[in-house]
């Protein structure tokens, strides 16, 4: 059955703002879509808030709605737009949800809208657990034992015959959110409520525990004529009761006999067809019972998933382009496979080599989280590696991760010597904690504990991994000890000494580790390597296992006798990705290589991409010419340039990652584009920037570095408290904090000398009340050209990755934004910038400050361009390759009429425990904007793309700080004549009242009950304004903060934010909020 | 210890050997399935040849008594890029080096596996040789050339019992291993050992057969005296031109219009019985993710593949002979069907084992058409 010709208009649904749970593989997955439906002929519309992805760039879509993902806003996209179908099953757990919502209230049935992909009874089906359960009954696919409940009678009857273990699994949420497990009737009480109110539909799962047992998943695709192929296995290293997105994961499968893999796959089939999803791919997991087999399907989820995206980079495959095609009715049959061009995409990719995914984490943001690994995901991002062998695609993996890992380092013992230690009671202890409680860096202490001696049995015992994972770690622990043992095998440099050498990398040890391994510099392990010819080559990912010739250069290097890289002999430039997303480095650096790759390609350059996030479109193998799917490693990239021989490597476009990487790179030889090395040392040094700024005759805010807590001080009193203090060379404000005491001054120096041992510690005068301002801009060298300025709404302060911001400024003078200007030119001239600048600004009284300027791609780039319409990326991309600005005809800054609003999202409901207090440290995962030709609009959209669910009459919560009250007395005013009522704590209450705000006084938490947070938990209140000020009021207002998050009450902690969202409400109030396409704003 | 493997067009690998300490010739193929090493290691279908997995880790699940697809291993070498010395699975019972070594099997390891496969995808299957007692590449080459290779010969009868038999074992399921079969199957069936895999008699069984498996040598006559409601042509190893004992006596067997199905070998000599002809593939088709377009259905099978030899097209009869399915990577006959005698065959593996089920409906298939032939 060929395509169909009755849609013309397609919808697709975007994920929204990245959280944890749901990252950029959406992206990946609806930029494949729009794609593959373009392609086709049909006119796609698209909704997505985040501003930060491809899929939102304007030519992706016929029309983009960077709008809220709402079932309200998706409803009034679907009447204005009126679309033949929609489609939900690319855009994660937060389009599907959107979809069923519109649909459940008739509005596709009313507009006579098509649900393609999966059909609202699949659904439902799928995503419902009773009805799942079922259908597993129906078709005889075993589930483990399990009962609803929607209340706390329910809960306890249900437990009686599960069990304990238990797990419990809120309905409808994303990630697990509010799942858990609970080994006791005390924590099952208390979970099972959580997980009944952090459902939508009240309503839990409680099921009995497979812990322990081992994890499987299958992506599974189905046509529209009920052809079913699996694309790939995955088999995870931590065994269930980790998330899986929380687990080392890895595929194909490596313990399952034929005969096992074929009951998931025959049970993968039966119920793809039983749940009835008309096409594309779905994502099943399984448990087995490792004693004797017993397979039980853990959950389906009918849409692409992050599994599926790594499924696809892992085998060659794409997923959701054939999804989508899939969508419109072509059967697999009629879609070419594009890397081998003569088979078709019926077919399941084999593939020869091993792939590994690891999680990222970030939990040194969240210092009061709870780092053990359980059913709620917890990982900001991943990094997946291939090798021929696990133990080197394991090896590779780890040091992907980019946490100043290279390998198995010991946690426990010195190294390299240090081995044959008996360990401490302590140690063993420890040891044995850290197998038992999965935590991030369990992996590690699993190699600590064969160093200390225990069997494989022992550990898996401990931890419950799989034998055959634990049997090549301690295999890697063996061989780490010859590798110490043998060294002396080098120094002849002869064919024995090249045996050696070689045999070690083949097991994917880096020189790094080799270096420390043999107390040698890595340096010289690369010389010895090079003097011995001990060299990676690149194989294909080619789908099939070289059964055919692959014409896609998707490539990951391995040390065996043949190389297929092939490299041609044309202009080519490469470009670093960024890594694995963390927290401060996410899909916006994503964002810019992309656009670098499409823009040099245009420009006539084959591109070559590095970078090892299977997340990404930059991974997606036709985004650039050639994509290496390797570490970003000194080591990989060396060995990538060295094939290569690129005319010029970008590093500035991956961020912090590809950045650290300049100086080393350049030292030996390869050709850095753009801003050069020198450059970026001459900002970020901060001696060599002051020396700048006084040149140019700039201010900063007083500063000094310490290397010491007693040199802190002595800063710290000249400049005078409040201070920031910083670790240096750090992105996203990592450890930043603001201190008010010199007491705060020496417990912050306690920690972050541990933070970041070798670099000192940068001290700047706090700025109380100043206006932060963002400018991104563009230069050749010669002319400049400013991107965007961008106003932020919260105060100083607060990190600008957190801080929701304005393009165009919203209440700065013009002759403030013509100095900002003024100042950005010159110092792009000064440091003679080629490609991208970002220069953070405080405005205080008048006067300008410079806080940072960075000459490279910063996180507001994506931003900037969909609020101007101007892609910076790609012309800093052309700028490097050497294309002036003039000769692009890039001139004059463009202001647009209508405002665009930025707002950051934050992953606190992850983290039971943590404060949602914002500050110079940066929390938030992702962000969204709001677009309008009104501020209040425009941050109202933003808001409500966050999720935050903006009242438009009832209760206000408000409880500040004394300095705050004189200046939120007219947001105040404004919102009790537009019929908010007022609710505030004692002083707040009485201020208010003094000055004309009618408010009725609340009691505080500790004032006794009831007070303002049963207020909160009881829904009486409809939004929260809570300011603070030092550590004891802090953490009295916690509980405010907290449970308004967990109750989804809107909730704002800044004055700035304050009025803003009184903007918003009072701009809602004056009319509704309208849906307008990027294309129609830009025109 | 240090193992070569050479091929008789003068390229070689050096690796480390594994299994049995030895040499062996045989044609060098590869197989791309992920798992199912073991029933690739007891497929009668693989004697002569010498294999390498295209996946670089085997032996992960060790080696069991019940995944077996006849009594002992049966191909000439196996080649891997990393065995697996410490196996993991519930069912697992010894190491894949262990299991090589008391088969006897000559195996090398710690290749460029890739390497070697895109070499036969260019330049075709062709004779190999291991060995770690003869470690120099030149020798090994020359011995390589002198090797037989598997065109022309009948390596059939290398594999067939040499006395009628009955196996009595059902479909594999999980909690019961093996089924227990009913006492009275109701279709008398003859199968021919051409080298026939056990998974494919399970499968017979659990669909209602009696079946005795005869030697590939009997005669039409001997097999009719069995009074049987169904013939089965099994798989097999090797080259189908030189068999005109078996070709013969199928032609006999169709003329008695008792419904005939026939797997792999079965159906390419059915197929040569019917008037056709085979043709040696470049480097075959080995693994278990062949997509099979079946006409009938319009449906797409991911199928269990395993032959080198396959039925040319164009030398069918189309007034007697349809062909039913279609390989989709290479348009290749993969099934044919009589037009008005009750006779088809697949030269794929329905049985699986290793593989997808989906093709599992071609043994009601056959079951309908022997009670429709008693009807």
């Amino acid at each position: 059955m060929p395509k169909r010709h009755d849609l013309k208009k397609i919808l697709i649904i975007g994920a929204g703002p990245i959280i944890i749970g749901q990252a950029c593989e959406f992206d990946y997955s609806g930029t494949q879509a729009c794609k593959a439906l373009k392609e086709e002929g049909y006119e796609v519309v698209l909704l997505n808030s985040n501003p930060a992805t491809i899929m939102t760039d304007p030519d992706f879509a016929d029309r983009t709605y960077i709008e809220p993902v709402t079932p309200e806003v998706l409803a009034k996209i679907i009447e204005k737009e009126r679309p033949c179908a929609v489609l939900p099953t690319l855009g994660g757990q937060t389009a599907l949800n959107t979809a069923v919502a519109v649909a459940e209230a008739g509005v596709l049935d009313k507009f006579g809208v098509e649900l393609i992909g999966a059909k609202l009874g699949p659904i439902k089906k799928a995503e419902d657990r009773t009805l799942f359960k079922q259908a597993m009954e129906k078709i005889g696919v075993a589930v483990p034992r399990s009962g609803l409940a929607h209340n706390h009678q329910e809960a306890m009857e249900i437990i009686e015959y599960i069990g304990f273990p238990a797990i419990i699994r809120p309905s409808f949420t994303l990630g697990g959110t509010g799942g858990g497990i609970a080994y006791n009737l005390e924590e099952y009480e208390q979970m099972a409520l959580a997980g009944i109110d952090a459902s939508p539909t009240d309503e839990i799962l409680v099921e009995e525990s497979v812990i322990g047992w081992k994890e499987y998943e299958l992506e599974v695709m189905r046509d529209t004529a009920d052809n079913v192929v699996i694309i790939c296995s995955i088999e995870n290293f931590d065994a269930m009761g980790v998330h899986t997105g929380d687990s080392i994961t890895i595929a194909p499968a490596q313990t399952l006999t034929d005969k096992e893999y074929q009951l998931l796959r025959d049970a993968a089939l039966k119920i793809i067809r039983e749940i009835g999803v008309d096409t594309g791919g779905s994502n099943i997991q399984f448990g087995i019972n490792p004693a004797n087999g017993r397979m039980v399907v853990i959950e389906m989820n009918p849409r692409v998933s992050r599994s599926s995206a790594l499924a696809s980079k892992a085998t060659g495959f794409p997923i959701a382009k054939i999804a989508a095609k899939l969508s419109v009715g072509y059967r697999l049959d009629e879609i070419q496979n594009d890397i081998t061009r003569e088979t078709l995409a019926s077919f399941e990719p084999t593939i020869d080599y091993v792939v590994t995914k690891v999680p990222r984490f970030t939990f040194e943001k969240f210092p009061q989280a709870d780092a053990t690994l359980t059913t709620q995901m917890k990982s900001v991002g991943e990094a997946m590696a291939i090798g021929r062998t696990f133990k080197e695609s394991l090896q590779k993996a780890l040091r992907s991760l980019e946490i100043g890992s290279h390998g198995f380092e010991s946690r426990i013992f010195s190294e390299p010597d240090g081995y044959d230690r008996e360990i401490s009671e302590a140690e063993r202890d420890k040891i044995s904690h850290s197998l038992r409680v999965p935590g991030w860096d369990r992996i590690w202490y699993i190699a600590d504990a064969f160093r200390a001696g225990f069997s494989v049995e022992e550990v898996h015992n401990l931890c419950k991994v799989d034998p055959w994972f634990l049997s090549h770690i301690a295999q890697l622990v063996e061989i780490e000890k010859s590798l110490v043992a043998g060294k002396g095998k080098l120094i002849a440099k002869d064919a024995t000494a090249e045996e050696f050498l070689r045999e070690a990398k083949q097991f994917g040890f880096s020189d790094k580790r080799l270096a420390l391994l043999w107390g040698m510099k890595e340096d010289a392990v690369r010389e010895l390597r090079h003097e011995l010819k001990v060299l990676p080559v690149y194989k294909r990912v080619d789908t099939c296992a070289a059964e055919f010739e692959a014409f896609t250069p998707y490539l990951y290097s391995t040390y065996e006798s043949e190389c297929e890289a092939e490299p041609t002999d044309k202009r080519k430039i490469m470009i670093l990705g960024g890594g694995p997303n963390r927290i401060g480095q996410g899909i916006e650096f994503d964002y810019c290589c992309v656009h670098g790759a499409f823009s040099l390609s245009d420009s006539g350059f084959e591109t070559i991409m590095v970078n090892c996030n299977p997340e990404t479109v930059s991974t997606d193998y036709d985004t650039s010419d050639r994509l290496y799917f390797e570490p970003l490693t000194l080591e990989d990239v060396l060995s990538i340039v060295a094939v290569e021989k690129p005319e010029g490597v970008i590093v500035q476009y991956g961020g912090q990652t590809p950045l650290k990487l300049a100086v080393a790179l350049e030292k030996a030889g390869v050709p850095i584009i753009g801003t050069s090395p020198d450059a970026i040392d001459r900002a970020e040094d901060r001696e060599r920037f002051q020396a700048l700024l006084n040149k140019l005759n700039l201010i900063q805010p007083d500063n000094g570095i310490a290397r010491s807590f007693e040199e802190a001080e002595v800063i710290a009193e000249r400049i005078g408290y409040p201070v920031v203090v910083r670790p240096s060379y750090v992105l996203g404000g990592r450890a930043m904090e603001i201190v008010y005491d010199v007491e705060r001054l020496r417990n912050y120096m306690k920690f972050a000398v541990d933070a970041s041992p070798e670099h000192p510690i940068l001290i700047d005068k706090f700025l109380q009340h100043a206006i932060e301002v963002d400018v991104d801009a563009l230069c050749d060298g010669k002319d400049v050209v400013i991107g965007g300025i961008m106003q932020h709404i919260e105060e100083a302060g607060i990190h600008s990755g957190d801080s929701a911001c304005s393009l165009p400024p919203y209440s700065l003078p013009q002759e403030i934004i013509a100095e900002i200007r003024r100042q950005t030119i010159a110092l792009a001239l000064e440091l003679q910038v080629v490609g991208l600048m970002n220069i953070q600004y405080a405005v205080k009284d008048g006067t300008i400050f410079l806080i940072e300027v960075n000459p490279r791609a910063s996180r507001t780039v994506p931003f900037v361009s969909k609020a101007t319409g101007r892609p910076l990326a790609q012309i800093a991309a052309k700028v490097m390759a050497g294309m002036s600005l003039s000769e692009q005809g890039i001139e004059g800054d463009i202001i647009p009429e209508y405002i665009s609003v930025k707002e950051a999202v934050f992953p606190f409901v992850k983290f039971p425990g943590v404060d949602t207090l914002l500050g110079p440290e940066m929390k938030s995962t992702g962000e969204v904007m709001g677009i309008d030709y009104d501020f209040g609009k425009a941050f109202a959209k933003a808001q409500q793309g966050a999720g935050v669910k903006l009242p438009i009459s009832g209760k206000i919560f408000v409880s500040v700080k004394d300095a705050d009250k004189e200046e939120i007395l007219e947001s105040t005013r404004k919102l009790v004549k537009a019929g908010f009522t007022i609710v505030a704590t004692g002083g707040t209450a009485t201020y208010l009242n003094e000055n004309g705000v009618a408010a009725e006084r609340i009691n505080k938490v500790k004032e006794g009950r009831p007070h303002c947070v049963d207020a909160i938990k009881s829904r009486e209140i409809a939004m929260v304004f809570n300011t603070t000020l030092g550590a004891q009021s802090v953490t009295d207002s916690y509980s405010i903060r907290r449970s308004a998050l967990m109750n989804e009450v809107a909730y704002f902690t800044t004055v700035a934010g304050i009025d803003a969202v009184t903007d918003g409400i009072l701009a809602m109030l004056r009319e509704n909020l309208d849906v307008k396409p990027l294309q129609e704003y830009h025109t | 210890m240090k193992a070569v493997l050479a091929l008789a067009d003068g390229r070689y690998f050096i690796g480390k050997a594994l299994g049995a300490v030895g040499e062996v010739t045989g044609e060098v193929v590869f197989n791309t399935s992920l798992t199912g090493y073991q029933e690739i290691l007891t497929d009668p279908s693989y004697h002569g040849e010498i294999v390498t997995m295209t996946y670089p880790q085997i032996g992960n699940y060790g080696i069991n008594s019940e995944d077996v697809e006849s009594c002992k291993p049966f191909l000439s070498g196996f080649v891997v890029k990393e065995s697996c010395p410490v196996p993991s699975n519930f069912r697992s019972e010894m190491s894949l080096d262990e299991y090589l070594k008391m088969n006897n099997i000559v195996a090398i390891e710690g290749i460029d596996t890739r390497a070697l496969v895109k070499h036969i995808r260019t330049r075709g299957a062709q004779v190999g040789i291991i060995s770690s007692t003869d470690t120099d590449p030149q020798s090994l080459i020359e011995k390589a050339k002198q090797a037989p290779g598997l065109v022309g010969r009948d390596l059939v009868r290398e594999v067939t019992c040499s006395e009628p038999y009955r196996f009595e074992e059902g479909v594999w399921s999980l909690e019961d291993g093996y089924a227990k079969l009913a006492e009275n199957r109701p279709y008398k069936v003859v199968a021919y050992d051409f080298g026939i895999k056990r998974n494919i008699l399970r499968n017979l069984n659990s669909a209602g057969c009696d079946v005795t498996v005869v030697p590939a040598t009997t005669s039409a006559e001997e097999v009719l005296a069995m009074n049987p409601d169904g013939i089965f042509l099994s798989n097999g190893p090797g080259d189908p031109e030189p068999l005109h004992y078996a070709q013969d006596n199928i032609r006999k067997l169709l003329e008695k219009k008792i419904p005939v199905f026939g797997i792999c070998l079965g159906h390419q000599l059915l197929s040569i019985a019917l008037g056709g002809k085979t043709y040696k593939l470049k480097f075959g088709h080995r693994g278990g993710n062949q997509p099979v377009l079946d006409y009938a259905r319009q449906q797409v099978e991911i199928t269990s593949q395993n032959h080198g030899f396959a039925v040319d097209q164009t030398t069918l009869d189309n007034d007697k002979v349809k062909v039913t399915h279609m390989n989709l990577n290479d348009n290749t006959v993969e099934g044919v069907q009589h037009c008005s005698l009750p006779a088809f065959s697949v030269q794929y593996h329905p049985e699986a084992s290793p593989g997808p089920h989906d093709a599992h409906y071609l043994f009601e298939r056959f079951i309908e058409m022997i009670k429709k032939n008693k009807a």
